[in-house]
């Protein structure tokens, strides 16, 4: 249903039209897939860091990568917008498709890529510029909105879904740097939002914030949800375990289990899913 | 002795709390003192020399800023001069003004006033201050005026009591009349040089200087700018962008005068005519500049954190953008203070200039790119060659005037630094 409507806007048409229509079958099963990945390994040079990994992404569900550290979650993460191709020595092998496009092929346009499945990553990293302009960026260069009227309300309106609105809208004009880290990782997060994508990719998004920030992004995170893809890396279990509908446990570099984050912490299937929900390891 | 091999019955004293650690930490403390001591004497010795340099400098450089003038009642009633109307350039009038007999008219009316042997030692071209003055007031025609001239070199010289000794009497004659004096001498910055020194201004090196660096900045800045940019953002990291670094970083310190082999060697032979030009001498100091800004660039690009590269990546900027959204703004003030220290170093610099021929005499400021010119350093070296005493405080107000044109540049780095600096 998201897809039917965020298809008919008109800056999703300009986007597409030097790519082939996806193909969308017309009468999806129950649990939809936006995002599929099939055998995908990723290596930095000669050492793999994810192995034959396949996962399918729901449209309307957060899905919750976990993991110890260094088992390959944001590796995986950052696989599927492609961010991967800023590191030299990065490789993927297999198949990444978003609604039936093979990302890898070399029909598919990266940045178009990155518009449709956005990305906030662990640390706040606003732009140095005013929060009006962090916000405004995206649209402005994918030609998303004409005239200043227009940007403005796509500002406000990012900034609403994404719960800062009260708190800046009477300075934005100041620099997103000088907000606190949690309305920074807001500001990432509405910045993210005012491209319209269908994927959100969070990379840690709590980590470096503080609990009661944290508890403001997974109440927004909850609202996003059924309107945009959320995939969610964390390092906390519990977070996991509030925030989304799938997890998929991750451990030296393969997926162990994937299923209803219901099911994984209640009644996991692999001994080593038991062992790091249970604080075995991790 | 360890602590970890004490038994833990409370007796042992732990070993921070012992008079040999007392006395280590004791020492510790000195040798911080002692660093701190020597940090502050580095710092007080180089002030000391900053002082005495640009003290001394100051002494001898404003002697360069005055001329010995006499005061001569120049007596313009009884004369049949006149200013042709319409005269707009005020060379081409006052040189009516002399085929009219006005030199005559000033020296007559100084061996009146004067005498003959001070009429004597009145600069040669002291009567065009009195034809600028007419033309620029015409109605000082008819009239007895006082005027400041200034007085030949060798008079100069023997009123500061080291020239030639049959003039001292007349010198100190003169000046205990109130008729020979040191006067500021606004003239040297507008003028050209000279062989008197009396006579010599800056402004032709100043506007060669200028011209110079003009070219030097639209060469080496782009240029030097989009190399740091590919070699950060684009180049492979591979074994020839190892290799272009490492030539780049040599290049860098290939003596300024290796540069200057090659501008004689390429650019003149390329265009033989413009010899003394500071379009060649801009493009060999621009090579000489680009690798300074190529390495002070990379760096600044190096220094934009990683985390706004991917924050734009991932709203879906193109690598361009990336670039030029992103990465430049937040490395200009790096890049720009790397380029006014390549600039400033450019701008001291005479070795390259010499081989390319920048050394001429030079008595008509450059008026455009392919005259001949000359630069302030090399000014400065031709002057302090020069043999009479009167071009020693000549050299010293010139070197005022390059300093102060670098730290007009240093100033508008740090502004500039200022001004586009952001936090992140």
């Amino acid at each position: 249903m998201v897809n039917e409507q965020t298809a008919e806007l008109p800056s999703r048409e300009r986007l597409q039209q030097h790519v082939p229509a996806p193909i969308v079958a017309e009468e999806q099963p129950a649990p939809q897939v936006k995002m599929c990945a099939r055998d995908v390994s990723v290596f930095y040079g000669a050492k793999k860091a994810i192995d034959n990994v396949s996962i399918d992404i729901h449209p309307q569900f957060v899905t919750a990568f976990i993991g110890p550290s260094g088992c390959g979650k944001s590796t995986f993460l950052r696989a599927l917008n492609r961010m991967n191709d800023t590191i030299p020595s990065a490789r993927v092998e297999g198949c990444i498709e978003l609604d039936g496009e093979d990302i890898y092929h070399s029909d598919m346009d990266v940045v178009q890529l990155r518009a449709r499945v956005g990305m906030v990553f662990q640390k706040p990293n606003p732009f140095p510029k005013s929060i009006y302009d962090n916000i405004a960026y995206g649209p402005k260069i994918h030609g998303l909105a004409s005239g200043k009227a227009e940007i403005d309300q796509i500002v406000e309106k990012s900034l609403r879904r994404a719960g800062l609105w009260e708190e800046v809208k009477d300075r934005l004009t100041d620099s997103g740097t000088a907000l606190s880290g949690g309305q920074q990782q807001r500001l990432c997060i509405a910045r993210a939002i005012a491209v319209d994508p269908e994927v959100i990719l969070m990379d840690e998004p709590c980590s470096a914030l503080d609990p009661i920030a944290t508890a403001k992004i997974e109440e927004l995170i909850d609202e996003l949800r059924g309107r945009y893809a959320l995939v969610i890396v964390t390092h906390s279990m519990q977070q996991a375990a509030r925030v989304s509908q799938r997890t998929a446990f991750f451990h030296l570099g393969n997926l162990v289990e994937y299923d209803d984050t219901s099911r994984i912490f209640t009644n996991p299937r692999e001994e080593r899913t038991k062992d790091y929900i249970t604080g075995r390891y991790g | 002795m360890n602590n970890l091999d004490q038994p833990a019955d409370g007796t042992h004293v732990a070993p921070t709390r012992s008079d040999a650690y007392a006395r280590r930490l004791k020492r510790r403390y000195k040798a911080e003192r002692r660093f701190r001591y020597a940090g502050a004497a580095a710092v007080v010795f180089s002030l000391a020399v900053l002082v005495f340099l640009l003290g001394n400098m100051a002494v001898n450089g404003i002697g360069g800023f005055q001329r010995t003038v006499i005061e001569v009642p120049v007596d313009l009633s009884q004369a049949a001069l006149t200013v042709p109307p319409g005269m707009e350039d005020e060379a081409v009038a006052v040189r009516a003004l002399q085929t009219q007999g006005l030199p005559e008219i000033v020296e007559a009316s100084a061996r009146r006033a004067l005498g003959e042997d001070a009429a004597e030692e009145l600069n040669t071209d002291a009567w065009r201050i009195v034809g600028r003055a007419i033309v620029a007031d015409p109605s000082l025609l008819g009239t007895r005026a006082d005027f400041a001239l200034p007085a030949s070199e060798a008079l100069s010289s023997a009123y500061s009591r080291d020239g030639a000794r049959e003039l001292q009497p007349l010198a100190q004659d003169l000046a205990a009349r109130g008729l020979l004096y040191d006067s500021f001498d606004p003239g040297f910055l507008t003028r050209s040089d000279a062989t008197d020194p009396q006579l010599v201004g800056i402004w032709s090196a100043l506007k060669g200087s200028v011209l110079t660096m003009i070219v030097t900045l639209l060469l080496a800045f782009p240029i030097g700018v989009l190399a740091a940019l590919y070699l950060e953002e684009y180049a492979p990291k591979n074994h020839w962008t190892d290799v272009i670094e490492v030539s780049i970083n040599n290049l860098a310190a290939v003596p300024s005068i290796i540069f200057g082999l090659l501008g004689l060697a390429v650019f003149l032979w390329l265009f033989p005519s413009m010899r003394s030009a500071p379009l060649i001498g801009g493009l060999t100091l621009a090579l000489m500049t680009m690798p300074v800004i190529v390495i002070t660039g990379r760096n600044a690009i190096k220094a934009v954190p990683p985390s706004i590269r991917d924050g734009a990546l991932a709203v879906g900027a193109s690598p361009v953008q990336v670039v030029f959204h992103h990465v430049l703004p937040l490395a200009l003030p790096g890049i720009l203070t790397g380029t006014i220290i390549g600039m400033a170093r450019a701008l001291g610099e005479t070795a390259p200039l010499l081989m390319i021929g920048m050394r001429a005499f030079v008595a008509t400021p450059p008026a455009g790119f392919t005259d001949p010119a000359t630069v302030l350093p090399v000014q400065i070296f031709l002057w302090s060659d020069e043999i009479d005493r009167g071009f020693v405080e000549r050299t010293s107000a010139a070197i005022i005037v390059l300093l102060g044109v670098l730290l007009l540049m240093n100033g508008l780095a740090i502004y500039l630094r200022n001004k586009f600096e952001k936090r992140w």
